[in-house]
């Protein structure tokens, strides 16, 4: 099973991984999709020279899902990485044993939440603009984020804390003030729980849930349970952005300068046609139909600004729960494993599963998974949720 | 019965900033080698972000308060998808829902008097780059120079109404811009680039007709040509049902004089526009927009104005000079040493603008210091060169922009000799030479003295004062 994409033999204390989202110019950078194979970047994104710079050792990749929308990876060009009829994720798995430290990720359609929540390890998602996005793979860039997912809060934090800063080249990059003070570690007294939120999981992710509330209550945290059936809402609104977007990015796909050519072709469309038809997968193809639709001058005020309305509204509705929590717990996914047989049944099932993600997706909010489950906390405050997960942790033992 | 024509512009402007718009490769490779100016960023290449090059928000503000605009002080940048070649990332970078600015009014004068062209937006967006077909090797080339370089695209509203308003239209945005030195506007070297939307309607009529639109046109004359071509043949249509006119994009064939419909396939399709997430919305705060109102020149009716009354210039001579800023710079700066405004308009209309067309220069290419004319002017007047000196300096000041005309005129023995000695020297020579010439004068012939006061002149290398040389001329023929 080929976890990696690329492999240095690098013996060091400090080693890390990215995944496959993140260009190298010393390695290549496929994202997962047969169309990129082999490519190789003429640049590294910016959060890889930081932590370079910072005395990480980059010692290779990991294979990701075609473009990161999937579950956990098992779109991937390379194949679905599967152990008894359970779908792996490959970053996770590297980081079991143990010979890296952390990985750098990004965030598009939760997967890397996903796959920490199922593997016990912690991920963080930084607040939309803290961290630069230069170098990454784009997809979905209103609202992907370069995460960090390690086996312990501490490395997350660490890896977090080189990563973090404004940056030139990304004009979404927030100023260094507000970048540092996302730094900070405040206390974590009252956390909100959606019952909306909870909806279609299974007992082992309730279990999950349900130790993560009684650890909190023990430290003293107030876990109040909350009615509110807007961040629910995310979902649907999220898909519809993602997908537009998503469309856009990888139109830049069309075998003429880079990537995957057809062989056979007449003129210039069916160049563009054959190339994508042979090169993308079913689920990129979905999201490419579905997004192109959103954005038609039909459907554009119909779906596409409806989900940024949507999206307004999910932030004001965070804004106005944050008045008087600290943080809203949910969970990262339905349930603790991913099987063969239901990406088989369902195929678009990441976009459903995506149900708990999506919310810090669309609001740009931080989240922290640990423990199985996920912390989602206002804008900033993503040093507070890692210093609760360190709590957790520490209770854990 | 009689008809009207209707139409309305797209016009594309490059900008003249140094940059392109959301990298940092220069905006300027006309003539460079092809892919020279590109960088990942503006060869679409995965991983590279926009950031908006705040000189062009400046030069669209600057476009936008020239042709009299409401400025949006919140301007966002969405993308607008499509394939093709020459874009790499197959989408533009473009305004769509909130351009920089909007509701102008530009004012025309063609020989039926004045009139208002109303403007509806103007945005700012990215070029494309640029396919060169190589007919040898049957293979089609891309060249990214150009992709993102900027633009802004100024669309009217169907104000206009001739080939003669529209032309006056363009012109007049050329002299704006120009002004505001946002943009060169030389359709030429396709700097300035002009989409046409025409229909035809019963003369009175408030109804408008079917539109056809013709496609990047970049020659005046071309689109004069293409504008009657295309009214008479929206007329025949309607009168003699020669063709059913459909809403269309057409392309025009200059040499063959004739319009032709576009494949539906060339112009089917939906941009998908939606804003750009990796832009953040342009805020333009009172200090921005201050300061750049600050920057705006006058007018060309308001300086030719001024140059007539506070200047006291001719009609023609303001006319002139006020026909490029470039030359009503270099007449200010000259007039601001030397004093005289008339002796200033002298030179900038008989000496510079007569060098600037010897050498086929567009009165914008003008790059002289005018404080530096204004010196050269000043020892002409003070009489330390003499005129015809001051041109060759002045010619020599074209090619090398360092020359400081006195010092200069040192060097090459152009200033005048105060030394009566040496003239009377030189006189009596020419005179005692050409005895014919003596007494032709004496016989009442004045000619002739022209003729001795020329041999004077050449003998002393023009480096004499002209009034000086006369009275010593006549002295001594007179006492022979």
């Amino acid at each position: 099973m080929k976890i990696y994409t690329s492999k240095k033999d690098i013996a060091s204390k400090k080693a890390i991984i990215a995944d496959d989202m993140m260009l190298t110019a010393d390695m290549p950078t496929a994202a997962g999709s047969k169309m990129l194979d082999g490519y190789m970047s003429l640049f590294e994104a910016e959060v890889l020279t930081r932590a370079k710079n910072a005395g990480y050792d980059l010692v290779g990749k990991t294979d990701v899902g075609e473009f990161a929308i999937d579950l956990v990876g098992e779109t991937s060009c390379n194949g679905a990485k599967v152990k008894d009829g359970v779908l792996l994720n490959p970053t996770a798995e590297a980081l079991k044993t143990g010979e890296v430290k952390a990985a750098i990720c990004l965030d598009v359609n939760g997967a890397p939440r996903r796959a920490a929540a199922q593997n016990g390890l912690v991920s963080v998602k930084p607040t939309y603009g803290t961290v630069s996005r230069y170098g990454t793979v784009p997809v979905a860039c209103s609202g992907e984020c370069v995460s960090v997912m390690a086996k312990s809060a501490l490395e997350c934090k660490e890896l977090l804390g080189v990563i973090v800063g404004h940056d030139d080249k990304d004009g979404t990059s927030l100023s260094e003030e507000l970048c540092g003070s996302a730094k900070k570690c405040g206390e974590l007294r009252r956390v909100a729980v959606l019952g909306a939120m909870e909806k279609g999981i299974d007992a082992n992710v309730e279990a999950k849930l349900c130790a993560f509330k009684s650890t909190l209550r023990n430290n003293g945290v107030e876990v109040i349970e909350i009615e509110d059936d807007i961040i629910a809402a995310a979902r649907p609104a999220w898909n519809v952005l993602m997908s537009a977007e998503l469309c856009n990015n990888v139109s830049r796909y069309d075998g003429v300068k880079y990537g995957h050519r057809a062989q056979n072709f007449s003129g210039i469309d069916e160049l563009y046609t054959n190339s994508r038809t042979e090169a993308f997968g079913e689920l990129l193809k979905k999201a490419i139909l579905f997004g192109s639709d959103t954005l038609s001058t039909e459907n554009y005020m119909k779906v596409y600004d409806k989900a940024l309305r949507v999206r307004r509204v999910i932030v004001e509705r965070f804004a106005e729960i944050f008045k008087e929590f600290d943080a809203v717990l949910m969970p990262a996914c339905s349930v603790m494993e991913y099987t063969e047989d239901m990406v088989k049944e369902n195929k678009s099932l990441s976009f459903e599963e995506n149900f708990y993600t999506a919310p810090a997706s669309i609001s740009g909010l931080p989240a922290v998974v640990v423990g199985g489950v996920q912390l989602v906390g206002r804008a900033f405050s993503e040093g507070t949720l890692l210093g609760a997960a360190e709590l957790y942790e520490k209770e854990g033992k | 019965m009689r008809y009207e024509t209707v139409i309305g512009l797209e016009v594309h402007v490059e900008l003249a900033t140094q940059s392109k718009i959301f990298c940092s490769c220069s905006a300027h490779s006309y003539g460079a080698d092809p892919n020279s100016h590109v960088c990942p960023a503006c060869c679409g290449m995965p991983g590279m972000l926009p950031v908006v090059n705040k000189r062009v928000v400046d030069f669209g503000m600057k476009a936008g308060m020239m042709l009299n605009c409401h400025i949006n002080r919140t301007t966002t940048f969405d993308k607008k998808s499509y394939y093709y070649p020459d874009l790499p990332a197959a989408y533009q970078t473009t305004q769509w829902f909130a351009p920089v600015a909007v509701n102008g009014l530009v004012e025309i004068e063609t020989s039926k008097g004045k009139k208002n062209v109303r403007i509806k937006q103007i945005h700012m967006e990215e070029d494309a780059g640029k396919l060169v077909h190589d007919i040898r090797e049957d293979t089609t080339h891309v060249d990214f120079n150009r992709t993102s370089v900027p633009l802004i695209e100024i669309v009217s509203q169907p104000d206009l109404s001739s080939a003669e308003e529209v032309e006056a239209y363009l012109e007049r945005l050329k002299t704006l811009l120009r002004y505001a030195k946002v943009a060169e506007c030389e359709m030429a070297h396709g700097t300035m680039r002009c989409d046409v939307n025409l229909s035809v309607r019963p003369e009175g009529s408030d109804k408008l007709g079917v539109r056809t639109e013709m496609k990047n046109m970049n020659s005046i004359e071309a689109i004069k040509r293409a504008i009657e071509y295309e009214t008479a043949r929206h007329i025949d249509a309607i009168e003699n049902g020669t063709e059913v006119l459909v809403q269309e994009t057409r392309r025009w064939d200059d040499i063959k004089g004739k319009s032709f419909a576009m494949r539906s396939k060339e112009t089917a399709g939906d941009y998908r526009y939606f804003p750009d997430p990796n832009v953040m919305p342009v805020v333009i705060d009172d200090e921005w927009y201050d300061g750049i109102k600050a920057t705006l020149p006058e007018f060309p009716e308001v300086k030719r104005e001024r140059y007539t009354e506070e200047y006291g210039l001719s009609e023609y001579d303001a006319e002139q000079i006020t026909k490029s800023i470039a030359l009503c710079e270099c007449f200010e700066g000259a007039y601001a040493v030397c004093k005289s405004a008339k002796d200033a308009a002298n030179w900038m209309i008989s000496e510079v603008m007569s060098i600037l067309n010897v050498r086929k220069m567009t009165y914008d290419m003008l790059t002289l210091d005018g404080a530096v004319l204004g010196e050269l002017i000043m020892l002409v007047t003070d009489g330390k060169v003499g005129r015809a000196n001051a041109k060759k300096i002045l010619s020599a000041m074209f090619d090398d922009s360092t020359i400081k005309p006195a010092e200069y005129a040192e060097k090459n023995g152009f200033i005048v000799s105060n030394d009566t000695s040496l003239i009377e020297k030189v006189a009596r020579e020419v005179v005692a030479a050409d005895p014919k010439a003596v007494s032709d004068y004496k016989s009442g012939k004045e000619k002739a003295l022209m003729s001795l006061f020329g041999k004077c002149m050449k003998e002393l290398k023009g480096n004499c004062d002209p009034q000086t040389l006369r009275t010593v001329l006549i002295n001594i023929v007179n006492s022979l």
